[in-house]
């Protein structure tokens, strides 16, 4: 039986999911051996079973980064962080340096919408439509959030590297990544 | 630039003939007459001892009694230590910031007064306590806080606080100070009546300094810094280095949590201290001789001064020592810049080569190559002044006293909840609950032998003995009694860790923090099982890739307390359940978006029917 799988992208640039991409003519492989469930890839919004397993690309910045990221360990048996963003917090996870402000957010929500030399706000408005999820006090790497089983580093991971830890993870074995796969400098 | 600041720096470097290891003092003359060392100032420090100005920067940044802003003429330095802390420091700082109208880490306006918290200043027995300036204030209360303040408000002599004097040499006309000795056990080697002016040093010297190595060696003495290593063997080392420059250097940088029998040795012994140090340098042939003391203790410079002064006079230091041809040594005192790492003895060297406080790579070891490159032998004071008690008695009636691997007597700084605290000496191999029964503790419940780096015990552990094959402490005795939040209790040595680490090996500066973090995770209830082990784990990585004893010895307090009350830290792990994180809340984390946004959460809150997680 085909191995369901599952991806979403939270507090990312969806980079990790165009690198997952990048292992070209490899996915009519891999789409012998797993079926989509959830993902941005076929646009399914909602699980339609369990999974086996989830890949989450970002961390968490906002509550529905938070839901999302607990529907997925709900729904997935093995949860799987990939990329920067997700396992350490990546590119927003620079907003946390000024925790120690007076009053973090708000000092995050004037920089990026008011006070910044090219930001152009005439009516100086901060976003702020009923529609839009809250902003966390800070950003939360997905293993602050819940229990993750496996991290795959990089910004992102190439395709090689997607190529291999899912050959590892549809094995059921944790992934031993060759050092040129993981290496960053 | 005034032309004030230029006089000033010019005439502290003459004072000290420009010598590149006298830079801490001259700094320390400096910050006292101007307040800081500013940028300005450190690139005339800089062009006047030919050297950068990042090295006088480097020193500035790392000493916490040296600042670049500007402080008051008057710095209070509240004693933040845990013992302060439960006997109520917090309600003293209240009165002094409320008084003052500034809060701490601020100067006035009239740039008359800083407050500041401080790290142990070594009062432990007589807490709260703090530092006004170099003047002493103990007991305090939030009364005598405003007392003291008002006084210094009307009148910026400090030494006008000091209205009743201490026991002893407290109140000899140089020391001036309101500190008691609080000795409560005088012993049979230090503290005792029996102790003879110079007998040992005059055994000694008619002795060759082989046979007198040879009889510290047989007394069985080892270092009274904590470490214990053997005192004779680490004196024949530096005597078999060849080198025709030896040094004697006696750490007094008392900085372990709860320590204070140095204070009380200093004040009362200082002569035997300073016998021990010219018996030792007979021992090695050892030139000269450094006092490390404590910027914290600068109240007992001017009678040590004195004490040295009367004995050169008496041809106990100088040429021909004790009418000893050829044997000449002398004794300074340096005083450090108030860093706890500067009790390790190769930063304390470094700090008396006017280096940062940065323990040195060992081999080779300072015994080889310590002081400017020179085998220099470091002891503690207590060390010492055993040495030359050794010379008087005779290896075996120092042997006598102890275990088999712990010989001699021992000063422990008892403090906490009992009814005397203060000095015991006693024989080791005593046990802690006797310690404890000698001094009054009623309700023990927690006891921390050896300070921050030392051993946390449980009631079930009192039975443990103070030596070295079990509990070896450098003197320090804590006991908490049942009132006490044993993690307030780590989380505070943590702090003090990560306040004191020099910074040099990551795993020290960053682990301290990552373990400070999950403690207060525990003690906010959002820890689970696995955040034991991770610290279990974290602890072990600190231990084993830090250079120095500070990293080596930092994670204790956690290592120990998981061991010794695991039922408490138990009661406080939650579960996750269902795979998700106890630690994270995600009310906690909305609480700010939602007082910014005006306006609750379409997902997690109720009113609008979201979902149920």
């Amino acid at each position: 039986m085909k191995k369901r799988l599952a991806t979403v992208s939270l507090a990312g640039c969806f980079g990790c999911h165009m690198s997952f991409l990048d292992i070209d003519e490899r996915i009519l492989d891999l789409m012998k051996l797993v079926q989509f469930d959830r993902s941005p890839l076929n646009d399914f919004k909602k699980f339609k079973k369990r999974c086996d397993i989830g890949l989450i690309e970002g961390g968490c910045c906002n509550e529905e980064n938070v839901h999302t990221l607990r529907e997925f360990r709900k729904n997935c048996d093995v949860l799987v962080a990939i990329g920067q963003c997700a396992i350490m917090g990546g590119l927003p996870v620079m907003r946390n340096a000024i925790m120690h402000a007076e009053d973090p957010l708000r000092e995050c929500l004037d920089t990026a919408y008011l006070n910044s030399p090219t930001v152009f706000n005439a009516s100086n408005d901060i976003p702020n439509d009923p529609a839009l999820p809250l902003l966390l006090d800070k950003v939360y790497t997905c293993a602050e959030v819940v229990k993750v089983d496996y991290q795959i580093p990089g910004c992102p991971p190439s395709g090689d590297t997607f190529w291999l830890a899912m050959t590892f993870l549809l094995k059921g074995t944790a992934a031993d990544l060759p050092y040129e796969l993981i290496k960053y400098d | 630039m005034g032309k004030d600041t230029v006089s000033v720096v010019r005439q502290a470097c003459k004072k000290f003939d420009h010598e590149g290891s006298r830079i801490l003092d001259i700094l320390r003359e400096v910050q006292k007459r101007l307040a800081c060392v500013s940028g300005e100032t450190m690139d005339l420090l800089a062009a006047e001892l030919s050297t950068h100005r990042i090295e006088i920067e480097g020193l500035v940044s790392f000493y916490s009694f040296f600042s670049e802003n500007r402080k008051g003429k008057i710095i209070i330095r509240l004693c933040d230590d845990i013992i302060d802390r439960f006997a109520g420091i917090e309600r003293v700082a209240k009165v002094f910031s409320e008084e003052l109208g500034i809060g701490i880490g601020e100067t006035s306006s009239d740039w008359n007064f800083s407050l500041e918290f401080t790290p142990c200043i070594g009062m432990s027995d007589q807490a709260p306590a703090a530092l006004i300036n170099e003047t002493v204030v103990t007991k305090l209360t939030p009364e005598s806080a405003g007392v003291i303040a008002r006084s210094l408000k009307k009148n910026l002599d400090t030494s006008a606080l000091v209205k009743k004097k201490g026991d002893g040499n407290n109140a000899d006309r140089l020391v001036n100070a309101m500190v008691e000795n609080n000795i409560r056990k005088k012993g049979e080697v230090l503290l005792g009546d029996n102790v003879r002016a110079e007998a040992g040093l005059r055994k000694a010297l008619k002795k060759k300094p082989e046979e007198v190595i040879q009889e510290v060696l047989d007394s069985g003495l080892r270092g009274r810094g904590g470490a214990g290593f053997s005192t004779g063997l680490k004196w024949s080392l530096a005597r078999k280095a060849k080198d025709a420059r030896r040094f004697v250097i006696c750490n007094a940088d008392e900085g372990e949590p709860g320590t204070f029998k140095d204070r009380v040795l200093l004040t009362e012994r200082a002569d035997l201290i300073f016998e021990g140090m010219t018996i030792a340098a007979y021992a090695i042939g050892g030139t000269s001789g450094i006092v490390y003391l404590r910027a914290e203790y600068e109240y007992l410079l001017p009678y040590l001064e004195r004490v040295l002064a009367r004995r050169r006079k008496a041809g106990l230091l100088g040429k021909n020592i004790g009418g000893e041809k050829g044997f000449a040594f002398d004794i300074r005192i340096q005083l450090g810049g108030g860093a706890y790492i500067c009790g390790e003895e190769s930063a304390l060297i470094s700090s008396c080569e006017g280096l940062r406080g940065e323990p040195k790579t060992r081999p080779p070891f300072p015994v080889e190559r310590g002081f400017l490159g020179h085998p220099t032998i470091v002891n503690n004071v207590e060390t010492f002044c055993c040495a030359a008690r050794i010379l008087d008695g005779g290896p075996r009636w120092f042997a006598a006293m102890g275990t088999a691997k712990s010989s001699g007597t021992k000063l422990l700084s008892v403090s906490g909840d009992c009814a005397k605290p203060g000095i015991y000496e006693v024989p080791f191999g005593i046990r802690v609950a006797d310690v404890l029964d000698m001094a009054g503790a009623d309700d023990p419940t927690i006891v921390q032998v050896g300070g921050a780096s030392g051993e946390m015990l449980n009631r079930g552990s009192f039975y443990r003995k103070i030596c070295f094959e079990d509990l070896s402490t450098g003197g320090s005795f804590m006991t908490f009694n049942s009132s006490r939040n044993m993690l307030k209790i780590v989380d505070y040595f943590l702090e003090f860790f990560i306040h004191e680490s020099c910074g040099y090996c990551t795993p020290c500066r960053v682990g301290n923090v990552f373990l400070r973090e999950r403690i207060q995770k525990i003690m906010e209830g959002y820890a689970v099982k696995a955040d034991l082990d991770y610290l279990k784990d974290l602890s072990r990585t600190i231990m084993m890739t830090s250079r120095c004893g500070l990293g080596n010895t930092s994670p204790r307090p956690v290592l120990s307390s998981i061991d010794q009350f695991p039922v408490v830290y138990a009661s406080l792990l939650g579960e996750g359940g269902e795979g998700l994180e106890a630690g994270f809340s995600i009310q906690k984390a909305l609480e700010e978006s939602r007082r910014i946004a005006k306006r609750s959460s379409m997902i997690y809150d109720p009113v609008y029917g979201g979902s149920s997680d």
